[in-house]
Formats: C-alpha cells, sequence, structure tokens
C-alpha cells in the first residue's frame, strides 16, 4: 500500500520547491506518492527534472487556476 | 544508490545578485542530492562576514579593507544599478514581494542542507580578515581543497 503525503510550496520562490520537495521525499518510502502544489511558474520545469533525476516517476501534473499540482512517486 | 555527484562552486564577487545566483544554485543542486561545496576568495569572502564589529588586531591597511568592505551578505551592493545603495534597498523590496529569499536566508539554508562553506585562508590574509570575522560554520582551505572537490564535480563554476 503506498500513502499519499501533501507538501504546500504554494508562495515559494525558487529554489524552495524542490528543497522542500527532497526534504519531504527522504522521509517516504519507495512507491509512496508526493503531492506537491506550487505557485511558482518555474517549479514546473524544476520538479519535473528534479523527479527524473532523482529516479522518482512523475505520474501526472495538472494545473488549476494559478495552483501547478505534481504527483511524484518515489523511486 | 548510484555514485555521489558533486557540485563545486567558486564565489569571488563580492555582489549581492551575483552571490544570490551561486547560493540558489547551491541550494538547488543540494536538492538534487549533489555534494555542494562554495569555495569563497577575494570579494566573495564578505559574504561569509559576521554583520556586527569584532575587535581584532590589525594592522592600518587591514583595518581599512575591514571598513570599507561590505560586512556581511546583507550589506553588499548590486553589480548593476546599485546606485550608491539604492539598488540593493529596492531590489530587496521587489523580492520580498515576490517571496524570494534574501541572501542571508539562503546562506543559512546552505549551510542547514550540509553545502561546504569553504574560505580560502590566502585571500583572507590579503585582505585583512581573521577567521573571528567569519560566520561559525565556515570551514578553511586553500586551492588544493578546492581543486580535491572540483575534479570530482559534475558542474564546477566560478561566479
Amino acid at each position: 500500500m503506498s500513502t499519499t503525503t501533501f507538501l504546500d510550496a504554494k508562495g515559494l520562490a525558487c529554489p524552495m520547491p524542490i528543497v522542500r520537495a527532497r526534504k519531504v521525499m527522504k522521509e517516504l518510502q519507495t512507491g509512496d506518492i508526493l503531492e506537491i502544489h506550487t505557485t511558482d511558474k518555474g517549479s514546473v520545469a524544476d520538479l519535473t527534472a528534479w523527479a527524473a533525476s532523482g529516479g522518482h516517476d512523475l505520474k501526472e501534473k495538472q494545473q488549476e487556476a494559478n495552483v501547478f499540482k505534481f504527483w511524484i512517486q518515489k523511486g | 544508490m548510484t555514485e555521489q555527484k558533486k557540485t563545486t562552486i567558486v564565489l569571488f564577487s563580492g555582489d549581492y545578485d551575483k552571490a544570490m545566483a551561486a547560493y540558489i544554485i547551491a541550494n538547488g543542486a543540494a536538492a538534487y542530492d549533489h555534494e555542494v561545496t562554495i569555495f569563497h576568495t577575494f570579494w566573495g569572502l564578505n559574504a561569509l562576514r559576521k554583520d556586527e564589529p569584532i575587535q581584532s588586531k590589525k594592522g592600518i591597511l587591514e583595518k581599512l579593507f575591514g571598513k570599507m568592505m561590505p560586512r556581511g551578505a546583507d550589506k553588499m551592493g548590486l553589480s548593476q544599478m546599485n546606485f550608491a545603495g539604492m539598488g540593493p534597498k529596492m531590489i530587496k523590496r521587489v523580492m520580498k514581494k515576490h517571496s524570494a529569499m534574501s541572501l542571508p536566508q539562503l546562506i543559512d539554508l546552505a549551510a542547514e542542507q550540509d553545502v561546504k562553506l569553504i574560505a580560502c585562508t590566502m585571500t583572507m590574509d590579503l585582505l585583512g580578515l581573521g577567521q573571528e570575522e567569519l560566520l561559525d560554520e565556515v570551514e578553511y582551505g586553500g586551492v588544493a581543497a578546492y581543486l580535491g572537490e572540483a575534479q570530482e564535480g559534475r558542474v564546477n563554476l566560478f561566479i
């Protein structure tokens, strides 16, 4: 069973979204999902690249109004 | 786990904006699980100065240097549009509006993320800076300390 952890990174500017994401991700088990919400436009490219480099799987991304949402599975 | 990746940055510049770029990259690289080293030399050493005045025995030239250089990251000027100190005031206001982190915050975050902050001892002597004037988390070294890290670095920058 994988659990989903939520990280609210709204209002944070570069480089904070990936700094926070890494901190939370470290505590998770392989297969767990990290759900992140951001408002920084650069975070779309940043989190995509960060997930790929770390061997994680970006399952889904959505945009709602000004909020970007990501679901990343720990690899 | 794959092999440990490394990032090294030489911070030569004492400009607030350039130091910000260096520290943002350093923090980003730490989030990429890189082992990160920032080697501070010449004017970049000022980013590591404590902001309070420190009493220490110095010659006249060293004292003068100490007085003329910015005491700490927050006092550094901009590389462009400094306007005798008005520029930094303006940019800090804009940064707050966009919730970008200030340089002192970025330095704290880097230390928290175990970024190695190295001060070049040879240029410390030239600029008359003593260890008691620099932040407690700073380590000390020379060119070999930098090269030792840089030869294994995936990302090596000079700013």
